[in-house]
Order: C-alpha cells, then sequence, then structure tokens
C-alpha cells in the first residue's frame, strides 16, 4: 500500500456517533448551546448582567471543534470529549460517553440477588466495596433483615469500605500526578495503591472485583493476622502521604496548575447533581457517612473535609485529607472489631457452612439451591444511597418477588459528576482540560455501566 | 437508613396518603410520592422550593411483565414508571417519584429547566426504555451508538437478540 492509498478521512469515521457529537454554533437551537456551554443557574437576564466578564461567544469561523479520545491517555478510560475552542481557550465541551457500556444493568436483571455481587462489583472497579456494599445493603432492606446483621460484618463492611476509600483515592494522586506531568507521582501512587490492594487480595481472594460483601453479612472472616497487617497499612501510608505533601502539595508548578482551574461554585454542583469530592470542594459539607449515617458511621469520629475555592486544588486537597480521615476511622474500628458471625445465620440467605455438606444430605441440597435458584426476595422498590469514594453510588432495586431484581439501577457518581465537565472548562485552556477531566476523577466503568 | 421524615405538608390529617396533590407511599420506610404526568414537573417545582434542591438519581422501569405491581389507590399501573430520587440536604431527606408514562404515548415533560444535571439521566433513560422528554435539549442516545436499534432495557428486548455490532467491522 503506497502512501497515498491511505485515506485520513475515514479513520475519524469509525469513531463516529452522529447526533450525539458536537455540531457547529448555526445548527444549534439556544437551549443546546445553552447546555454545551455549561450554563447551570436559571437566572434571569437582569442578575446574568450583574455576572460580567463572561466569555464573548465568537464567530463561527474563528473557533475551531477538536476531538480528544476516546483513547486517550488522560481520559481515564475510554471518554471522549469535543470542544469547541478559540485560540487556546475552551468555549464548549460535550462529553461522549457510552464507549464502555456492557449493559450491566440489563445483565443484573438475569443474576440472581446472590450472584448480583460479581456483576455490580465491576461496575465502579476502583471501589468495588463502595458497589457490594450498596447492592447488599438494598437487597438486605427487601428482605427485611436490614436490622439484624450481625455486628461484626458491620464493622468488618466499614473497615472494607474506608480501606477502599483509602485505595482509591491513592489511585488518584498517581492518575492526577501522571496528568499534570508529576510522572514520579505517579509510581508512588500505584506503589501505596497495591499495598491496600495486598490487603485485599489476602482478605477476598482477589485484588479487584472482590464480591466479598453479599447480602447477609460478607462472604468469609478475616484471615489470622489480619490486624497486623491494617496496622503495618496505619504505620506507612501516613509518612509517604507526608511525601505527597512534599512533592505535590507545597510545589509552586503543581499549585499553578490546579489552583483556579476548573471552578464550580456550590449553587451550580447541587443543581448539576454533582457529589462527593466534587461538592465538598465548594464548601458544601455534604457525607452520607456523617449526615444520612449508614453501617456505624454514627459512632466514628472523623472529619469532613471541605474546600473553599471548587477549583481543582480544592478536589485535590480534599482527596489527600480525606486518606487521613480514612486512617483516621480505620484505627478506631480497630479498637472496636467486636467477635461473633461474619454472616446472618437465616437459612433463606446463608448458605450452609463447608463442614456441614459433607455431613448433612439436607446441607447439600440447601446449598445447592441458594447458588442454583437463588433466594426470594420479597416485592418491592428500595433505594439506597451510601458514601463511595467518588460521591454517593446508590442502588435502586425493583422486586417482583422472585430470585432475581425485576430491575436494578445503579446511580453511578462518575455519571452526575461527569456532567459538569462543560461547566467547569468553559472559559479555560485546553491544557487545563485534562487537569479538570482528573479532578473530577471519573471512572468510566462507572459512568457507561 | 433512616433516609426518610414525615414530608413538610401535615395539612389534611384526615387523608393521610395525599402529599403535593398526588398519592403517597412508603416503601421500607423511604417515602414515595406518585404524580401524574400533568402534575409531574410542578411537583418537582414545588419540592425544590421546599428544600428538596438535588436530583441525585432518574432512572425507568420498564413493568411490561410486572403489571399488576403494588401501588397506592388512585394510581393506575402503565408499562413504563419514570423514577426520580429527590435529595434535601439542609434537612437530610430524600424523596422518590415514581411517574406512570403510557406504554402508547411514551412521554414525559423534561426537567432540565428546573434542574439541568438531568440532562443526562433523561438522554439515559431515552437511550434505554424509549421515553422521550419533550423540551429536552438534546434527546439523542447517550450510551448505545446512534444507529442502534431498539431501547436495551426494556422487557421485550432480549439478550443476545442482536449479534455484537461493531462498527466499521465485517462481522
Amino acid at each position: 500500500m503506497t502512501a497515498t492509498d491511505w485515506t485520513p478521512s475515514t479513520a475519524p469515521a469509525q469513531t463516529s456517533e452522529g447526533a450525539q457529537e458536537m455540531k457547529p454554533r448555526s445548527a444549534l437551537g439556544p437551549r443546546e448551546l445553552m447546555r454545551e456551554v455549561g450554563s447551570v443557574l436559571r437566572l434571569s437576564e437582569a442578575e446574568v448582567a450583574q455576572l460580567g466578564d463572561l466569555p464573548e461567544d465568537p464567530d463561527e469561523d474563528q473557533t475551531m471543534i477538536i476531538n480528544m479520545g476516546p483513547q486517550h491517555p488522560s481520559t481515564h478510560g475510554v471518554l471522549r470529549l469535543m470542544l469547541e475552542l478559540q485560540g487556546e481557550t475552551v468555549l464548549r465541551c460535550k462529553p461522549i460517553i457510552g464507549y464502555l457500556h456492557t449493559g450491566m444493568e440489563k445483565t443484573g436483571e438475569q443474576l440472581t440477588f446472590m450472584q448480583g455481587g460479581t456483576n455490580v462489583t465491576r461496575m465502579d472497579y476502583l471501589s468495588p466495596m463502595a458497589n457490594e456494599l450498596a447492592f447488599s445493603m438494598a437487597t438486605e432492606q427487601l428482605l427485611g433483615i436490614d436490622g439484624d446483621i450481625p455486628e461484626r460484618a458491620v464493622w468488618m463492611r466499614m473497615l472494607l469500605a474506608e480501606l477502599n476509600r483509602m485505595s482509591s483515592h491513592l489511585l488518584f494522586m498517581a492518575t492526577n500526578g501522571m496528568d499534570l506531568g508529576a510522572v514520579s507521582m505517579m509510581i508512588y501512587g500505584w506503589r501505596e495503591r497495591e499495598e491496600v490492594l495486598r490487603f485485599f487480595q489476602k482478605v477476598t481472594g482477589l485484588r479487584m472485583n472482590h464480591n466479598f460483601i453479599r447480602p447477609g453479612g460478607l462472604a468469609a472472616d478475616l484471615p489470622p493476622g489480619w490486624r497486623d497487617d491494617v496496622l503495618r497499612l496505619l504505620d506507612l501510608i501516613p509518612e509517604r502521604l507526608e511525601e505527597y505533601d512534599i512533592l505535590m502539595t507545597g510545589q509552586p508548578i503543581w499549585r499553578e496548575r490546579l489552583q483556579g482551574v476548573g471552578v464550580i461554585t456550590p449553587d451550580e454542583a447541587i443543581t448539576l447533581g454533582a457529589c462527593g469530592p466534587i461538592l465538598r470542594s465548594t464548601g458544601v459539607a455534604w457525607d452520607l457517612r456523617r449526615d444520612m449515617p449508614y453501617l456505624r458511621y454514627d459512632e466514628m469520629d472523623f472529619d469532613v473535609i471541605v474546600g473553599s475555592y471548587g477549583d481543582a486544588f480544592d478536589r485535590y486537597a480534599i482527596r489527600l485529607n480525606e486518606i487521613r480521615e480514612s486512617m483516621k476511622i480505620v484505627r478506631q474500628i480497630l479498637d472496636r472489631m467486636p467477635p461473633g458471625d461474619y454472616r446472618i445465620q437465616d437459612k433463606k440467605v446463608t448458605p450452609p457452612p463447608r463442614a456441614r455438606i459433607d455431613e448433612s444430605m439436607e446441607a447439600l441440597i440447601h446449598h445447592f439451591k441458594i447458588f442454583t435458584e437463588g433466594f426470594k426476595v420479597p416485592e418491592g422498590e428500595v433505594y439506597v444511597g451510601i458514601e463511595s469514594p467518588r460521591g454517593e453510588i446508590g442502588c435502586y432495586i425493583v422486586s417482583d418477588g422472585s430470585p432475581t431484581p425485576y430491575r436494578m439501577h445503579m446511580r453511578a457518581p462518575s455519571f452526575a459528576n461527569i456532567q459538569c465537565l462543560p461547566h467547569m472548562m468553559r472559559g479555560g485552556l485546553v491544557a487545563d482540560a485534562v487537569a479538570v477531566i482528573s479532578s473530577v476523577d471519573p471512572v468510566l466503568g462507572d459512568v457507561d455501566r | 437508613m433512616s433516609d426518610d421524615t414525615t414530608l413538610a405538608t401535615e395539612d389534611e390529617s384526615s387523608d393521610a396518603a395525599v402529599a403535593y396533590g398526588c398519592p403517597l407511599g412508603d416503601s421500607h420506610g423511604q417515602t414515595v410520592l406518585h404524580p401524574n404526568r400533568e402534575q409531574y414537573v410542578d411537583v418537582v417545582k414545588t419540592l425544590a422550593d421546599d428544600g428538596y434542591t438535588m436530583v441525585v438519581d432518574l432512572c425507568g422501569v420498564d413493568f411490561l411483565e410486572y403489571l399488576n405491581r403494588p401501588l397506592p389507590a388512585g394510581v393506575d399501573p402503565e408499562r413504563f414508571e419514570v423514577v426520580v430520587n429527590l435529595l434535601d440536604i439542609t434537612n437530610r431527606r430524600r424523596v422518590r417519584l415514581r411517574v406512570q408514562v403510557p406504554e402508547d404515548d411514551a412521554e414525559l415533560p423534561s426537567l432540565f429547566d428546573v434542574h439541568p444535571g438531568t440532562e443526562a439521566y433523561e438522554r439515559e433513560t431515552y437511550d434505554m426504555f424509549g421515553v422521550t422528554f419533550t423540551d429536552h435539549p438534546d434527546m439523542t442516545r447517550i450510551l448505545m451508538p446512534e444507529d442502534w436499534v431498539g431501547h436495551p432495557l426494556r422487557k421485550d428486548f432480549e439478550v443476545g437478540q442482536i449479534p455484537v455490532q461493531f462498527k466499521g467491522a465485517n462481522s
């Protein structure tokens, strides 16, 4: 094939999403334009005039629409952005998602409540424990056993959820550093995350996608020596976080790159349904662990970290300090971890112990039935929202009384947060676009499900 | 989780099952409102004035195979339901709205003018269930490719009925 045979014009057509893509201004109505420039608040014209210094919208021949992604090293997966630029300034932005859509909500309708955990854990693959916890808690509410979960199971769930928050935020430190050119940070962040994942591997057998938190409790008890492993983590990570502070927080280049970038105000964040560190970066102290406590978070002593400027630096600092708060919670859990059973002894949802299967025919049948047919869940619908590292992850389940959910919907925090991108990017530089995406910390598996 | 509190309107104590002019239900301690399509946007606006300023979630449900589900008196079951979860972060409470949407006229007014954050959720619901939202600025698919046929989360859209489609590749 000679060089002239190759026609580059066919290559972009393969990623064409037709009507979902960003169109030139002349092809847009005012409402669609309003959305793409990131208009959020519904203000009167007089209020808008008071705001002043809004970027002037230029003629179409002065702007350029460029495509970023779907495969871009800094888009955290297969996220595609279309940006309208004037010079280096971003005027409009449209995220185009769905490249990772695998129909997990449809799959969830085929799997029993017993098997559902394997499905949901793969959605937000950086915080699998939060997914499993939301799903399990919703199932337990439908079963009416949410008050009967043994104490040890509750505390174990909390321990794993907090460690998962640490591992997720440590990965954010790595990717945020990498996106902004602090490449050595990438290695440090992954290294610390791996320490946490090593503990998960010891407990659950897997580094990710654990399916460990299940309706009724957990899959197994903590292994011998778990306390020493956690204590080792708690000794190890604080000094590494100090290193992060030296490498990034106080460093002028780092601050220059992040401060004042991707600003969002509290009103705008609430209107857009943003959650987690994005909402807290604006100064809204909203954390479901404190405000709508679940598990035993109401007995825990921890601070909700809030920012004041709503910029990318605040979001970075919030996550860094949330690691410290999580460690504080983990220490309290270590002190108070009760003995007892790690799952509910309800024959309906709990398979018999392995030893019983060898000696009892009934136990074998029970085990077989619960894993092949699952257990029936009473009719009803329920929504449970918990605080994942990225914000509120919610599970909405409709049950028709059969062993499979009639409808299983996950409220994905990244899906909501990614809607903030057009707003955060408006008027910024294209070089900061990567900083903004990174600070939102989207997980595309969660966005597309 | 105790994310439910009594709704602000204690007015007609004789008829406790009504709030904001629509039937009120309770599901596992969570407050559920059942507005009809005409009331829908007005109820959301009233709730927004009462503090429910955040739309946490909006999704669809296809009740094709489960039409006889329990509903409060005065609500006629339809094939589709659009479920909206609202959050009041000042008073720390939630409320859920379930709107019935008939199959032959699967249309609902958009909440975009009240809560711009519902924009992507409404597109997802359209994509997955084929419920269109009038006055939505960009009623396109969001997760599926634009040329996809059918709405995958409908109950009559069977798993495996279409061979996996890869664009531009010869299958």
